[in-house]
Formats: structure tokens, sequence, C-alpha cells
């Protein structure tokens, strides 16, 4: 496995127990379909959650949350839809999250969790 | 989560508008959102302003910034709000102390090190933050003298973001860097163009001189070579000083058409010459995106000459009617309207034919009558109904040409006789001109016998209604420059012939 993908890996983990930490449930992870793949799927208070994690060892090449583009949003929104279709949950909410993790595989310098993100 | 404010300035012709620029910093993915009616090159703001920041050392927040420029239906656009949107951004993160921020009003572009870069339009723009009640206004160091020209507004001229920034208050230290400074202005100086220069026509002379004084518009008809073009570049600089209004009027028309670094009020009226190929656009302003000023306002309160005037389309020709008669040039847009002032001297000159000999006795006019007729056809009644003086320019005699002992009107003495008569007219008239009424049957009415020159070519058809009218203004002018109280019958006489000096 490629080092980017060690990294990648290792911050869904610090994600998954943060969100748990934080009264969320988890509902789903590295959910697969033909289009592409969703980190976590949380949920609190009858709202649904697509996580989004980034992870990046230093700030010089700009913030993790940067790297999800205009582009990489709109698929996202895709694939929860997908999601959704895949599934007989009733469902109240749904929402899109980014979380953004500055680490190096031990420990994290930064985590940044923004709820609801618009493009 | 916390806002930024700032203020600056959209500009729509030389009329301004205080913008607030409002910079929210929000939870979300990091980007720049600019609304508020952007044209391309301002919604091009958010990646120079994001380089800007990065290179001066601060950081744009990663979160979604999102910049509000209100009145947000008012269409906006050039880059001068660069340095306003940056330093709301900072003063939202909290690098710069956002009261100061928000009092002052900001003008300049960014480039990408951080950097300020002068832009065109600061001095309307300063005027208006100074109308609009604004105590400072921080412009690009490039653009300082020009924004220190508008008194009653303190002037805080910045280098760089960082300079700006510690200009507020930010505790940073700022490095020295070269500022940017507008390009050096091409001037094509005219002023060494003396009216003693003009051998052998003192009639000519004497007809600049009226239209000169009483700021007429003027026709030269003659042959190639024979002095037209030498006699419109001398006129300008015959011309008075500019008042100081009307002197910031026409450097905020240069500023605005980015013609020239301008650093200092111009004080001479200007001088423009298109060439004939010249579109209607290019003399009457427009533009799509930003209205910018045509010729004819760039040429406000000075000349507007248009050499070879019969070869300028009909269209370009005609479309100088209403500029002509208002004295400003409404152009309309879908979006926007913008005003500009127009108040121009025309001087049109024109060969009497395509050959150029008609009418010269020591040439042979080779044109067919037809060819002849459809050439100063070209120049349409309504335009040449609008200009007062035509001049006959003729090739001036080889005796003349060297006769050193003729008289000649020095430029100086020229000017000091127009600075008289227009004295004299001010204080007849006051601030504003009387109407044509007036002058006809109104309280400026001429006695029937003074006026008889004038009232037997009205009947004969000689003469249109407006030019009726418009020949007791040049009389009026000719009065001035002798001295006399209110125009004689040889007053009369000489304004009708300077009416009717071609017949076209």
């Amino acid at each position: 496995m490629a080092h980017k993908d060690v990294l990648g890996m290792w911050g869904e983990e610090v994600a998954a127990d943060y969100l748990a930490t934080e009264g969320y449930s988890i509902i789903d992870r590295r959910w697969r379909c033909a289009r592409g793949e969703i980190d976590i799927v949380v949920e609190r208070d009858g709202e649904l959650a697509f996580v989004e994690v980034k992870t990046r060892r230093t700030l010089r090449f700009g913030h993790p949350l940067e790297a999800i583009t205009p582009a990489k949003f709109s698929r996202l929104r895709i694939l929860a839809g997908e999601w959704c279709q895949s599934t007989t949950r009733s469902i109240a909410g749904i929402r899109i999250d980014a979380i953004g993790i500055v680490g190096d595989g031990v420990l994290v310098h930064s985590l940044d969790h923004r709820a609801g993100v618009i493009a | 989560m916390s806002i930024g404010r700032t203020r600056a300035v959209a500009l729509s012709g030389v009329s301004g508008t205080i913008v607030d620029v409002e910079v929210d910093i929000a939870s979300g993915l990091p980007a720049i959102v600019l609304v508020g009616l952007p044209d391309a090159s301002l919604g091009e703001a958010k990646d120079r302003v994001r380089s800007a920041i990065t290179n001066s050392g601060f950081s744009v927040p990663p979160t979604r910034v999102t910049v509000n420029l209100s009145p947000a239906s008012l269409p906006k656009q050039g880059s001068g709000f660069d340095l306003g949107i940056a330093l709301a951004v900072l003063a939202g993160s909290g690098i710069v102390p956002s009261e100061t921020v928000a009092q002052c009003v900001h003008l300049g572009e960014l480039a990408l090190d951080g950097r300020v870069r002068p832009v065109a339009g600061v001095l309307p723009a300063v005027v208006a933050a100074r109308e609009n009640g604004a105590s400072a206004v921080m412009v690009p160091w490039g653009n300082r003298a020009e924004a220190e020209l508008v008194p009653g507004i303190r002037v805080l001229a910045v280098s760089s973001l960082r300079h700006a920034a510690s200009r507020h208050g930010a505790d940073i230290d700022v490095p020295e860097t070269e500022p940017l400074v507008p390009a050096a202005a091409i001037s094509m100086p005219l002023d060494d163009r003396d009216l003693a220069d003009v051998v052998g026509q003192p009639d000519v002379v004497e007809a600049l001189i009226v239209a000169a004084a009483g700021n007429h518009h003027t026709f030269m008809l003659g042959s190639p070579g024979a002095g037209k073009t030498m006699l419109a570049e001398r006129l300008v600089n015959i011309l008075p000083d500019l008042t100081q209004q009307d002197a910031l009027e026409v450097t905020s028309i240069a500023s605005l058409a980015n013609l020239q670094a301008v650093d200092t009020l111009v004080t001479r009226p200007p001088f423009e010459a298109p060439h004939h190929t010249a579109t209607a656009v290019s003399i009457i302003g427009g533009g799509s995106g930003v209205i910018r000023p045509g010729a004819v306002s760039r040429a406000s309160r000075g000349v507007l000459f248009l050499d070879e005037a019969p070869e300028f389309s009909p269209a370009v020709l005609d479309a100088l009617r209403q500029p002509l008669e208002s004295g400003v040039i409404t152009i309309h847009r879908a979006r926007q309207v913008a005003q500009f002032p127009a108040h121009v001297q025309l001087v049109l000159a024109a060969n009497p034919c395509p050959c150029g000999n008609a009418g010269d006795p020591s040439a042979d006019c080779t044109c067919t009558p037809d060819r002849r007729r459809r050439y100063l056809g070209r120049l349409s009644g309504p335009i040449l109904d609008r200009v007062d003086i035509h001049i006959p320019v003729r090739r001036v005699a080889r005796a003349r040409l060297l006769d050193a002992s003729e008289p000649r009107v020095t430029t100086a003495e020229a000017r000091a006789r127009i600075v008289e008569a227009q004295n004299a007219a001010r204080a007849r008239w006051g601030s504003e001109l009387p109407s044509a009424h007036e002058l006809r049957a109104g309280r400026f009415r001429l006695d029937p016998r003074v006026m008889s020159p004038l009232d037997s070519a009205l009947d004969r058809g000689a003469l249109s209604m407006r030019g009726y009218d418009r020949t007791i203004r040049i009389a009026w002018t000719v009065a001035d420059l002798d001295g006399s109280p209110a125009p004689t019958r040889d007053h009369v006489g000489r304004a009708l012939y300077l009416r009717q000096g071609v017949t076209a």
C-alpha cells in the first residue's frame, strides 16, 4: 500500500473516533459504488451526514480541505444520493460534512470538522 | 463567525458610488465567493487577493469566505476593489484592526506578490469618496499625486498589502518594497506652436481668435498644405487656462481614460484629433463592460479637431450632433448608464474636393462637379448648421510667405485678448449663458437697425433659424473682442461674414 493510502486510512480512523466521541453513530464506512467511495456515513438525531475525510502531513501545500474542489463536492452529492437509494432506512435529512486532518500517522496536529458544507 | 467591512468606490462614467465591502468568514470548505454583480476582471479579484495575502505572509482562513459588494444590484467593474477586499478579509480574520479598516475607503489593484498596483479613475473615485463623507482614502503609491489633487480628504498611499495593514495599525514589520508606478506619460507638447508661425493669413487668425473667445465651432475649408492642421493646433494654445472646476473635470476624464499617469491637475485645455477611421464608439464613448469616455469627452473643455472631416463616416459625425448641443453625453447600455461631459469646441477641416485644388487660382481641379458636390455633401446639413464659423483657408503666395515685415499675432497676445473678451462676457451674462430667445427677443435684444444684415439674410433663406441665433452669439463675441459694450451693425456684418465665409 502506498504511503498516501496508509496516511488516508489512518486519517479515516481518527475521524471515525472523533465522530463517535461527538455522539454520532457510525452507519457505514468506505461504502463503494461504481461512481466512487464515501468515507464515513454517520447519524445523529435522525440526520445523516456523509463525511469526506482529507489528511495531510503538513500545511505546506495548503489546508487539507482545499483538496475538496467544487467538482469533487458535486461527486459527493451524487454519491450521497446513490447511498440513500441503496438503503431501506427512513431518512429525515442529510448533509455533507468535511473533516480535514493534519497529522503524521501517529500524532494529530489539527482536526477540522465542517458540518453541512456547500460548494 | 466573523465579519470584516470596508468601503470602495464603483465608477459609472465620472460619477462614483460608495460600495460597502463585507466579508463573512464562515464555516465551510475553503473558498472565496464573490457576490454583488462583479464583471470578469473583478471576479478574478478572488485569485489575486488569495495570492497577495499568502505572499504577504498572511493566510486566507481555510474556510468559506463570502465577499459581498453592496449595493448588490449595481454592476461593478475593474480591479480597484482588490485592496478593499483583501483588507476586509484580514480585518475579518483579526489580523488588522477592523474599526480603522471600516472607516477608510480603499482603491487599488493587488499584484500577486502583494504589491499595490495603480488603477485608472482614482481622481473621480476620490472625489466621490469625499462627497460621501469619507475622511480618509487609501490609494496605490503610484496614484498618490493624483489622489492628493482632491482637497478635504486624507490620502494614505501604500505600496504593498503589508504596508496597508501596518498603516491600519497591524503590528507587523514592513519590508522595503519597490512601489509599482504607472507607465510614464506619452505627451505631445503643443506648447511650442505659436500663433506667430502663421504667416500671410491675418483674417484667418482673426477668425480663429473669435472662435476661441466665444467657443464657437469652426469649419476650415482649404487646399492641402494651406495650413488647416497648423491652425487647429494653435487654436488650443490660444485658449485661456482652465478654471479650477474645469481642470478637475478634465483631469478626471484623463484619469478615467487612463491615457497618462495623472500626477498634476491638467490646466491646459485638451486637444483631441482622432483619425478619420474612428468608430462612433471611439468618438462618443462606450464599450462592453466598462463604459469608457470617447474622444468628445476627452476633448471636453478643449478642442476636438476632425481633420479630413468628409472622410469620417457620416454616422460618426451625426452622432456628434446631440452632445454638441447639450454639452453632455449620456451613454446607455442594457445594465448601466454613464454620463460624461462633452463641452467641446469642434473644429472641422476639409479639402474643397477630393483632389484638393478646387477654388485655387494657381492649380487646376481635376474633379468632376458631381464628385466635388458629393465630397462635401458627406458633411450633413445639420452638423454644418451647428458650426458657427466657416473659415476659408487659402494657399499663401510666396511673396507673403517671405515678407517679414507683416505684423503677426503671437499666442500670448491672442490669449490676452481672449481672456479680456471672456471676462467681459462673463461680467455681462453671469455664469449662465442667455438662451437664444433672450438674445433674439429678450433683454439682450439688439436694435433692428443693427440687426438688419441678419434679418435680410434670414429673409433670403441664406440662414436657418439656428444659424440666425448663432450669428447673434458670434456678433456678441466680436463686440467683446473689440471692447464694445454691445454689437454694432459692423460687428453683426462681420459675424455674418464669419458664419458664411464658406458656402459649401
